[in-house]
């Protein structure tokens, strides 16, 4: 009777060791993958415990400003509403997303894509691939007399954020017909549900276009279109190319900054930075603490998980501007990092 | 005197009893209140901005631009209900026929189970299965055969995409199927056996029996099984945005892609950002929450009027 009960405590003590501090977390879903990845890593390293409920970005927007959770995650970086109702909100980029085009043509296996002939696909303008638009740019191509079958995503996403800030950049037909946003008025097309979703349209209708994030276009083993970019060269999406996006970027201190449409010969249109969002000044001592050498953690070490899980880790320029950041933070109003690193 | 005093202790209990159950019971309706109330205060920001009757008859949904019409949602959901039940309705009604009127028992039970089986699948396998089997048999076999056959009619018209209300509609009656169907069965085994009989020794076939004695016996019942689907129907939400198509839609044409009303919602709540995107959201819920409402209150209503209707026999 005793013997049992004992034991249990000593488990009970164990799990609860004063060391262990427990964080939670919650927003996007799109780098929920790495940040799983992340956070088990790290368990092993130090008796950090982090939950991460991948709940979407405005989920983790909406938790961070109620201050549910010790840090929140977005792919879109929040408005200037947003920024208003959270104060003392920080942006920290942790790692890089690429949207890409994928399609359906039997028999083609590369396709040229510029702005101007995927906006008026989306609106609905080019409906053939036979178009003369789309044979311009791809003369040893045999693009088949198809309709086109357009995907887009059903539910509000920040891959539609990041498909359609590019086209509103890049088209101005875009900018003033559906424009900017996590769900738009889309003039044409079905919507499928997550990447999976546009994925399977895609997939299963000939003639079919979608966009989806870098990894499921690898894992679904569709070819992706290369994309015209800024300085009027072809690019195609690659961890590389879309890191390279982030090379030209002023990065500003807030770190909210579009990086679709970046100029850079080698640079990736549709590229994108999610963010954990934290406050300046953490208000609990040991787990503030624990959060920020996360943080360093993630920006050094965490980076070597990137790439194989088809994320493009952040430039070192990036990384360099980020460790200022995060050594002006504060936990009850004294730095951390700054001190020991 | 002496009678009193076991009585009161018996009363205590009872009455304790009775308050927790009237608590219990109150409870429901208060939770039922509150969601209604909460709906109509997040609601009430972009119903106020639009107006209540521009939001029902309105065909744009733009977040971008703060415009929000619910036509095509509305539409999407009475069609895709619709079109469900009337597929499921005549095979659950003939199954439960069969079943219980035609079968010997022993066949009932190994073909009712697996039919209520199908009740426990998640809506999510649906909605794959949906996507992956059911959508590409539409688009390559069903809908060319309705549009060379019945093309005439302007629901069979338009692009074969298999993606649509017709694989809304399908997905729906497949999942209501062990629904009306279980609860049929179990309201055409109340039926007395002397009421048969009776029809059967004065001469009718089994065919007059269930028409005379059977059906209208289970008539409310019966009634009462289909609009629990129906409701199922409304309100189902994964299966059917796999497969409705997501798009702004309003056509007459089942093969044509649509949206529904619990479908917008799990779409876009997660990432609504801004006070009028979240309350047109919650709008749509009112008005799925009032359809289901009025839709229930009617049910009641037909049970009712068909419990006192007499058996009409008409040779």
């Amino acid at each position: 009777m005793t013997k049992p009960f004992f034991a249990l405590c000593a488990l009970a003590s164990f799990a609860l060791r004063a060391d262990t501090v427990q964080l939670t977390g919650a927003g996007a879903t799109f780098p929920a993958l790495l940040y799983t990845k992340w956070f088990s890593d790290y368990n092993k390293l130090r008796h950090v415990q982090i939950n991460y409920q991948a709940i979407g970005s405005g989920g983790g927007i909406k938790q961070i400003t109620e201050k549910t959770v010790d840090f929140g995650a977005s792919d879109a970086p929040m408005s200037d509403d947003e920024m208003a109702k959270a104060p003392g909100i920080q942006h920290i980029p942790t790692v890089m997303g690429a949207v890409v085009i994928v399609y359906n043509l039997p028999g083609v296996t590369s396709l040229r894509l510029t702005p101007e002939t995927l906006a008026g696909i989306y609106l609905g303008k080019i409906t053939k691939w036979s178009d003369p638009a789309l044979a311009k740019d791809n003369p040893n191509a045999k693009l088949p007399d198809l309709a086109i079958a357009v995907a887009h995503r059903s539910d509000g996403s920040g891959t539609t954020y990041a498909f359609t800030d590019y086209l509103s950049k890049a088209v101005p037909e875009w900018k003033s017909g559906p424009g900017t946003g996590k769900s738009v008025n889309w003039p044409t097309g079905l919507g499928g549900k997550g990447n999976d979703g546009v994925t399977g349209v895609v997939k299963q209708s000939e003639g079919g276009i979608g966009y989806v994030e870098l990894v499921y276009a690898s894992q679904n083993k569709l070819p992706p279109a290369e994309m015209k970019n800024h300085d009027g060269a072809w690019v195609k999406p690659t961890l590389e190319t879309v890191s390279a996006a982030a090379g030209q970027a002023q990065m500003p201190d807030d770190y909210r900054i579009s990086i679709t449409d970046m100029p850079g010969k080698t640079a990736w249109p549709i590229a994108t930075f999610t963010y954990l969002l934290i406050y300046k000044d953490q208000s609990d001592e040991a787990k503030g603490k624990e959060l920020l050498k996360f943080l360093w953690w993630a920006e050094h070490d965490g980076q070597k998980s990137a790439a194989p899980l088809d994320y493009a880790p952040l430039p070192k320029a990036v990384v360099q501007k980020v460790e200022e950041t995060l050594k002006g933070l504060t936990v009850r109003g004294k730095a951390v990092l700054a001190s020991s690193k | 005197m002496p009678e009193e005093a076991p009585r009161a202790r018996v009363n205590l209990p009872d009455r304790a009893w009775a308050l927790g159950q009237g608590v219990l019971g109150g409870g429901v309706l208060v939770v039922g209140a509150l969601i209604l109330l909460e709906l109509w205060r997040v609601a009430a920001p972009a119903l106020q901005k639009v107006g209540l009757w521009h939001f029902i008859t309105g065909t744009t949904w733009d977040p971008v631009r703060d415009l929000y019409g619910a036509l095509p949602f509305i539409y999407g959901t009475v069609v895709t209900s619709v079109l469900g039940l009337l597929i499921a309705l005549p095979v659950s009604l003939g199954l439960a026929l069969f079943l219980t009127e035609m079968s010997p028992p022993r066949f009932r039970t190994a073909i009712s189970f697996p039919i209520s089986l199908l009740a426990g699948i998640p809506s999510v396998v649906y909605g794959l299965w949906g996507l992956f089997v059911l959508v590409p048999i539409l688009r390559h076999k069903v809908e060319p055969f309705l549009s060379a056959t019945l093309g005439f009619l302007p629901f069979f018209r338009g692009a074969e995409i298999g993606l649509g209300y017709l694989a809304a509609g399908v997905i729906l009656a497949i999942m209501i199927l062990p629904t009306i169907t279980s609860i049929s069965i179990e309201v055409l085994m109340t039926v007395p056996g002397p009421l048969r009989e009776a029809a059967l020794a004065l001469g009718a076939t089994r065919w007059e029996a269930i028409r005379i004695a059977v059906l209208p016996h289970a008539r409310a019942g019966i009634l009462g099984a289909t609009i629990l689907g129906l409701g199922r129907a409304l309100g189902e939400t994964m299966a059917v945005t796999m497969v409705i198509g997501n798009s702004l839609n309003i056509s007459l044409s089942l093969f044509a892609p649509g949206y529904s009303l619990p479908a917008i919602i799990a779409n876009e709540f997660a990432e609504a950002s801004g006070v009028l995107h979240t309350g047109a959201l919650a709008a749509l819920g009112l008005i799925l929450f009032i359809v289901t409402l009025l839709l229930n209150i009617l049910a009641r209503l037909l049970v009712r009027m068909s419990r006192r209707g007499p058996a009409r026999v008409t040779a």
